[in-house]
């Protein structure tokens, strides 16, 4: 006969929930942020947080490297090895640091401003090239840093203080741009949808090659403003959570209905030879003439 | 054997931190936040539901959530 005590058994202590430890990621004493109440940029450096958290690279071996505009403040927050450069130029040093380091794992933080106008031809070489890299393209839609000017990716007819009238310029497609130059992971995600970003930052992070990432985000102060959003809450709901589809949601969808909307999730993924190891290859071949 | 068991949760909020944007007040699903001012203030913490959405869509790093 069993004794009472093996009848019984303990109860299964349920797992308390723990929120996630930010402060071993957070260069000490930078917080708070320069970043306006609610600006989906810093909801987006969290979610990066926790997709690099994931990897569980050491932080002596990522490098996080940007240009200008309020994106590109991101690496003054976090404690990696961090480059703060030249408008635009951020894929030109995080390419020299790559080469040189081929071992680092490289972020690049930038903006559409940043990495589509100013940086553009940066953002096709880099592409193009397939190195080892992560762009995180931090897209809303409008130069914050600078007051408000039309970007790349200003929609048609939205204000902005060049396009006081309506952006009248088409946009670029941030995902179909870097997959036509040659990136070989292509993904979009949004603030609003922070577990979904989470997941793409890690699987592109992952990826051997140029990964790019599209993220969409909220600028209140200026793209907000001038576009008659009332609070950054409504700028999440309209623009990120209702501008956008799934792409496995969207396979059941009427075109008409996915009229205007961005799609998130991976977009495209290819194998092919990376810049380091192409180089390297080099190197030894013509050392052992 | 019947359990009834109550999971309770604390809810830290940096004052330092907190630019009151109000995304949380919005996204939490219960109503356990609202503005006192320009600071974010717990007004039903018995309602939390340890969702972590409020963390979650907080861009300043300024609020969490602990189970205790
Ligand atoms: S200007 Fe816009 S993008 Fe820049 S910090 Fe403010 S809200 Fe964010
Ligand atoms: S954890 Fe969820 S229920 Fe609790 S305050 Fe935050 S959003 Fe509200
Ligand atoms: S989301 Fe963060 S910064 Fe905004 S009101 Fe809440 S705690 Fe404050």
């Amino acid at each position: 006969m069993s004794t009472p005590a093996e009848d019984v058994k303990p109860l299964a202590k349920k797992k308390k929930k723990v929120p996630f430890n930010y402060s071993p990621y957070v260069r000490g004493g930078k917080l708070p942020h320069i970043w306006c109440p609610g600006c989906g940029h810093g909801i987006v450096l969290k979610c990066l947080l926790r997709a690099l958290h994931t990897t569980e690279i050491s932080k002596d071996d990522i490098a996080m490297v940007s240009g200008i505009g309020c994106s590109s403040r991101t690496p003054g927050y976090v404690d990696f090895n961090t480059l703060h450069t030249l408008h635009g130029r951020a894929l030109a040093y995080a390419t020299g640091l790559k080469m040189a380091k081929p071992k680092l794992k490289v972020i690049v933080t930038t903006g559409d401003g940043d990495a589509l106008a100013i940086g553009g031809n940066h953002f096709i070489h880099a592409c193009r090239r397939n190195l080892d890299m992560t762009i995180l393209v931090y897209n809303n839609s409008i130069y914050g840093m600078t007051s408000g000017q039309s970007s790349p990716t200003t929609p048609q007819g939205k204000i902005s203080t060049t396009g006081r009238y309506g952006n009248i310029e088409p946009t670029f497609d941030t995902c179909s741009l870097a997959q036509a130059a040659g990136a070989t992971f292509v993904a979009r995600g949004t603030a609003y949808h922070f577990q979904e970003l989470e997941k793409v930052i890690f699987e592109a992070m992952m990826h051997k090659g140029t990964s790019v990432v599209d993220v969409i985000d909220a600028c209140p102060t200026y793209y907000g403003r001038f576009n008659k959003y009332k609070t950054p809450t409504e700028m999440m709901e309209k623009i990120e959570k209702e501008g956008t589809v799934s792409v496995k949601q969207a396979d059941k969808l009427l075109p008409e209905e996915l009229q205007g909307k961005l799609l998130r999730g991976v977009l495209y993924k290819s194998d092919r030879p990376e810049y380091c190891e192409e180089y390297n290859k080099l190197v030894i071949a013509v050392q052992a003439k | 054997m019947a359990v009834a068991e109550k999971r309770i949760f604390r809810i830290e909020i940096d004052d330092r931190l907190c630019k009151g944007c109000n995304l949380c007040v919005d996204f939490c699903p219960t109503n356990v936040l609202t503005m006192d001012g320009n600071l974010v203030v717990v007004k039903d913490l018995d309602a939390c539901n340890g969702c972590q959405l409020c963390d979650n869509r907080c861009p300043d790093f300024a609020i969490q959530v602990f189970e205790e």
